[in-house]
């Protein structure tokens, strides 16, 4: 037991398991004592997954689903209602605050947009040494000489062009490699990439994905990569998750989930993605309703009311992950029709 | 209501210039093109292409000092360009329509479904009444989709998908020639924006309205116009049939736009195309044709001067030098069969 516990450790960086984050919903005083009980928006509700070394985790799903929330936890920028996060073997909610800032030069972040990421009153240099002030203090003679190189290795060439550059001076695209570059200045093992490229131009989207593959490869760097858009996620993911109302309704190797997918949910998702080619529209049609509200979520399998194929034992009964093919799990009770 | 397939909308030498700090800057630049009755056409191009403001510069709604300039702009053989402040009035709404990406903004937040609908129709016929226009008003809102007991709810107790069909309706019971949808489907998810897309394309076959759909994603523009026109810093670059553009793109811009896009299905390849640099700030355009610092099939003559918005073949319009005759070219000039 001991044995394989530290084989996992070394497998994965992050292990994520039974994780849930329940927001309580604000209400006057007079609701509260009339209402008995607190309600509580359940974002998270009950995730296990570990993300490998030097793998690309993807999050996928749509709003209100949970995975901006799961990679806040992953990360510490949230304490977890119930459940554990491992960051390389280590508890993050049960180390004291200093050491969890320690770590943090080990996980770093990317958000969606790079204009709200970026401090307009500092110039791109300073906005990227800011971590090394932080967390390498003692090589402070370097610095400039650091955050040049990695300039040079986002593609914001030349780099001395960029360094006294404000954000506003420069692109789109441009600003979010200094995003980039910021977060890969202290050295992390784990970047949380938040939809890194949403905000961004078809034209520049494929830039700043192939940046992404490359630097990770360049410096041995694990993902997780949070996503709407499950196209995206297939030219940098690994293995992917897909989320339902703050439950994992499918996991596994993407190669073999987008091939096979075998969840009624993801069916319909990647279904629903439209195809840049006017003879190939979809014919089927969507599933009826919208993603229902996260305080009552439905009973049973949290799908059930939108599900093409549901039967009376889905609202009664939470479907579990499963592994039905190798490398790919499962929630649905009646995912075998679509082997 | 006319024929299927004749113009609804002639535009020609359609200029937009907004006056900034940093000076005048023309956002949509000596534009040309058609809208036929009955069709979908699908705008796409990059933020900052120019595509918001020819939308909303079509309806006339910029106000001074954005200036708006045309040789003329034909709806229905009236040249709107000509009209009057009140008849602009009468004409928006009526005959044109406009959604916007996020109907939750474009809804009264304390106006019931019936109120906005019953207000639209008003606005434009004094002697409408209410107790037997509410049957004309039920009879669309059921064809859109939404129940008729749907009519008392407030916007926020609509889905996302719902309100957005409620702004349609807005154009519906007036019986509108055209509506234009500027990005309607962005904020939705996308089952949602699925489902949106299969219901416009009912409407326009129920209502026999015609769409102009304006967006980002050409993903999107792919499942549900006919034609499609691309923009890049103010110009259309190509005009065609969607099939036809999709199959085989002819402006370098729309061939790398097109391999640009990431694809969902796992056959395809698996490198994505990257176009070179970023789309120009139009307050400083680049000379000649405006996508040659980024273009990989630029000629010599392509920095110098701007090629016209052309017909190669009968139903495809290139505005691009590969195309195009010019006495100081010296490589052949493609042509292109239809």
């Amino acid at each position: 037991m001991n044995e394989q516990k530290k084989s996992n450790t070394q497998d994965y960086l992050v292990e994520i398991d039974g994780l849930k984050k329940w927001f309580p919903v604000q209400k006057s005083i007079i609701d509260q004592i009339l209402a008995g009980k607190l309600e509580h928006v359940r974002a998270v509700d009950g995730v296990s997954f570990n993300i490998r070394r030097g793998e690309a985790f993807g999050l996928a799903g749509e709003s209100g689903s949970g995975k901006t929330t799961i990679g806040r936890l992953a990360i510490g920028l949230e304490t977890a209602t119930e459940g554990t996060v491992k960051f390389d073997g280590i508890e993050i909610n049960k180390i004291p605050k200093e050491e969890l800032r320690k770590l943090r030069r080990r996980m770093q972040v990317i958000f969606q947009d790079p204009m709200a990421s970026l401090n307009p009153r500092m110039t791109l240099g300073s906005s990227v040494t800011e971590g090394l002030r932080i967390h390498y203090p003692e090589s402070k003679a370097d610095h400039r000489d650091m955050v040049l190189s990695i300039f040079d290795k986002v593609g914001l060439t030349p780099p001395l062009f960029f360094y006294n550059k404000f954000p506003h001076q420069i692109s789109g695209g441009q600003r979010q490699r200094v995003v980039i570059a910021r977060a890969l200045i202290t050295k992390p093992d784990l970047v949380l990439a938040d939809e890194p490229i949403a905000m961004a131009d078809v034209s520049v989207r494929a830039q700043l994905l192939d940046l992404m593959v490359q630097l990770k490869n360049e410096f041995n760097l694990t993902y997780l990569f949070i996503t709407h858009d499950l196209a995206t996620a297939k030219y940098i993911c690994d293995r992917i998750g897909v989320l339902y109302l703050g439950r994992m309704a499918e996991m596994g190797d993407l190669r073999e989930v987008y091939g096979h997918p075998l969840h009624p949910y993801t069916r319909a998702l990647m279904a629903a993605v439209p195809v840049p080619d006017p003879t190939l529209r979809r014919t089927q049609p969507m599933p009826e309703g919208e993603i229902p509200n996260p305080i009552n979520p439905p009973s049973g399998c949290r799908f059930h009311p939108r599900c093409p194929v549901a039967r009376d034992a889905c609202s009664v009964e939470e479907p579990q992950l499963r592994e039905l093919r190798a490398g790919h799990q499962v929630a649905c009770h009646y995912a075998e029709q679509f082997l | 209501m006319s024929a299927k397939g004749e113009l609804l909308l002639e535009i020609r030498d359609m200029t937009v210039t907004y006056h900034t700090r940093l000076g005048p800057v023309s956002a949509v630049d000596h534009i040309s093109f058609d809208i036929r009755r009955g069709e979908i056409l699908g705008l796409v191009g990059e933020s900052g292409c120019g595509k918001s403001t020819m939308g909303k510069a079509l309806m006339r709604m910029l106000p001074p000092p954005t200036e708006i300039t045309a040789k003329h702009m034909l709806f229905d053989g009236q040249d709107i360009m000509k009209y009057s402040a009140a008849q602009l009035r009468d004409f928006r709404g009526r005959r044109i329509s406009m959604i916007f990406q996020d109907p939750m903004t474009s809804l009264n937040p304390v106006q019931r479904v019936d109120e906005h609908l019953t207000e639209a129709i008003e606005v434009h016929e004094p002697d409408y009444k209410k107790n037997t226009g509410m049957e004309r008003i039920k009879k669309m809102i059921e064809k859109l989709g939404i129940q008729t007991n749907r009519l008392a709810s407030y916007p926020h107790q609509l889905s996302g998908g719902m309100r957005q069909r409620v702004m349609i309706g807005l154009g519906l019971v007036n019986n509108a020639d055209l509506i234009i949808g500027d990005e309607p489907t962005t904020s939705l998810d996308v089952i949602v924006e699925a489902k949106l897309v299969d219901q416009m394309r009912d409407i326009r076959n129920d209502f026999g309205v015609t769409l102009l759909i304006i967006s980002h994603n050409i993903a999107l523009v792919a499942e549900m116009a006919d034609r499609v026109a691309v923009m890049y810093a103010g110009h259309i670059v190509e005009l065609g049939e969607a099939v036809a553009v999709f199959a085989n793109p002819l402006h370098p811009y729309t061939y790398g736009l097109l391999k640009a896009v990431p694809n969902i299905k796992l056959d395809d390849t698996e490198e994505l195309y990257k176009m070179a640099g970023e789309p120009p700030n139009l307050s400083r355009p680049p000379s000649g044709c405006r996508f040659h610092p980024r273009c990989p099939k630029a000629l010599p003559i392509c920095s110098k001067y701007e090629p016209e918005f052309l017909n190669v073949t009968n139903d495809r319009q290139v505005k691009c030098w590969l195309y195009q005759n010019h006495p100081e070219k010296t490589t052949p000039t493609l042509k292109v069969t239809a």
